[in-house]
């Protein structure tokens, strides 16, 4: 099997690619690359992202071709996509960091900074906190309810339709944490980031 | 609910782990990477290293160190020390590391601050905050605190936090090393300032300075020497903090 991390040039990858070779082992081919013919005839494809949504979007559409080929990858193929912090983000309609970007319009919604309550909750929000599982999602089999999971974001996706909510996390709101719509997944938190329970939700993905 | 973080930090000078008494004497104990994978094992909830030399000498040790603990350690790993320029911070992020904390270029040029939040993101840019008392306020300090600067510690964190830094790692030179706990007034005046994490540094000698810490309004408290000397372990600091009720990751 091949699972591949798209390479677009946007933020710090070596901690996905690490984690996903952890849990790979021999077992699975992990390739890291923006090449649009590996992406098109891998099983899996990661999405990752850093740095502001714009950025990535950016970076999205500086390769030619990707944008499409992804989508041709999700939503016509149908095949398992993850995506992780902006990776997850970019899903939506549209995002308002920075300056108002369109998003990849994937899963209907859009990105907004956190309410910070006027100073009261501290931005980015940093560190552990726990998911509240909502959905029986696959990435999350054998993960209990309640575990916690490494965050490092000021915005969040708000989806239009709250089925696609795998599981939520208490910071100011309820904020999304993790979605699943068909074969699209995305965690808002960072499971490469998140010791062994994270590194559970990279297999588990693998493992689909 | 988001929890308080315990954040062991390991001082690296030429690729081995050391650990400085008010940022001299320096003792030599042990390897870093087999530290990191104790310290994530025994439930960190982010490893920290200092490069305490790399603004001399012997620097690329650092990368190499960076690069064997990011493919054993899955929680954060932030790395500091000599880091002068977007291509240092560049490196170290494709070493593996995933917050780089920026002291010296900080305060020397502002806008290092700018332009790596910008290209980089937020979410992995520290400024750590080297500061000592003088007159009724705090001074910092650059060069792994062998030079004063003149510049006010409260004006510099909330400056540094319109440049766009993630969080702030502030250490007390005066209490670090002495294990007399942290300068709780400086954490306090800092964190009730900017509405971004704070990290507080330097005295930590028992398992109450890490209560004293959180309440001092810090998101997350670094030590070094408790647990590098064997004093306590990260599990039994959480399990401490737990017994009084500070949320944290067990």
């Amino acid at each position: 099997m091949d699972v591949t991390i798209v390479d677009y040039k946007s933020g710090n990858i070596s901690s996905v690619i690490n984690s996903f070779k952890e849990v790979a082992k021999d077992k699975v081919n992990i390739e890291v690359t923006s090449d649009l013919n590996k992406i098109k005839s891998s099983d899996k494809v990661v999405l990752p992202g850093q740095g502001s949504f714009k950025s990535c979007i950016d970076g999205l559409n500086s390769i030619n071709g990707l944008i499409d080929t992804l989508s041709e990858f999700a939503l016509n193929n149908k095949k398992p996509l993850l995506g992780i912090c902006v990776g997850l983000q970019m899903f939506a309609d549209v995002g308002y960091e920075e300056i108002e970007t369109k998003g990849l319009g994937w899963i209907s919604g859009k990105v907004s900074k956190i309410d910070n309550q006027n100073g009261k909750y501290k931005l980015p929000h940093i560190g552990w906190n726990q998911i509240n599982i909502v959905k029986n999602s696959k990435i999350f089999k054998d993960i209990e309810n309640k575990a916690h999971m490494y965050f490092v974001h000021s915005y969040e996706f708000i989806p239009n339709d709250n089925s696609v909510t795998a599981a939520t996390t208490d910071y100011s709101s309820n904020i999304v944490c993790a979605v699943e719509k068909e074969n699209i997944f995305g965690t808002q938190f960072h499971p490469e980031k998140s010791d062994k329970t994270g590194l559970k939700i990279i297999d588990n993905f693998i493992n689909l | 609910m988001l929890k308080n973080r315990i954040i062991p930090c390991l001082d690296v000078k030429n690729g081995r782990v050391v650990k400085g008494i008010n940022f001299v004497d320096l003792k030599d104990a042990g390897d870093p990477v087999e530290q990191a994978k104790i310290y994530s094992d025994g439930g960190a909830d982010e490893i920290c290293f200092l490069d305490i030399t790399a603004s001399n000498e012997n620097r690329d040790t650092i990368y190499e160190v960076v690069e064997k603990t990011s493919k054993k350690c899955f929680v954060p790993l932030t790395v500091g020390g000599g880091v002068r320029s977007i291509d240092d911070i560049n490196k170290l992020l494709n070493c593996g590391a995933d917050k780089v904390s920026i002291n010296t270029a900080a305060v020397q040029n502002s806008k290092v601050v700018e332009d790596s939040s910008r290209k980089f993101g937020s979410q992995c840019i520290v400024v750590a905050i080297d500061a000592k008392r003088k007159n009724d306020g705090w001074e910092i300090f650059t060069h792994g605190g062998r030079n004063p600067t003149g510049i006010n510690a409260l004006e510099f964190a909330s400056k540094m936090e319109k440049c766009g830094a993630g969080e702030l790692l502030v250490t007390s030179m005066d209490k670090d090393g002495t294990q007399s706990g942290y300068d709780i007034e400086l954490m306090q005046k800092i964190s009730s300032m900017v509405n971004i994490p704070v990290i507080a540094s330097g005295g930590v000698g028992t398992l109450d300075h890490l209560v004293d810490g959180i309440k001092s309004g810090a998101s997350a408290v670094l030590a070094a020497s408790i647990f590098h000397y064997g004093t306590y372990s990260v599990n039994e600091a959480k399990q401490y903090l737990a017994s009084k009720n500070i949320p944290v990751r067990i």
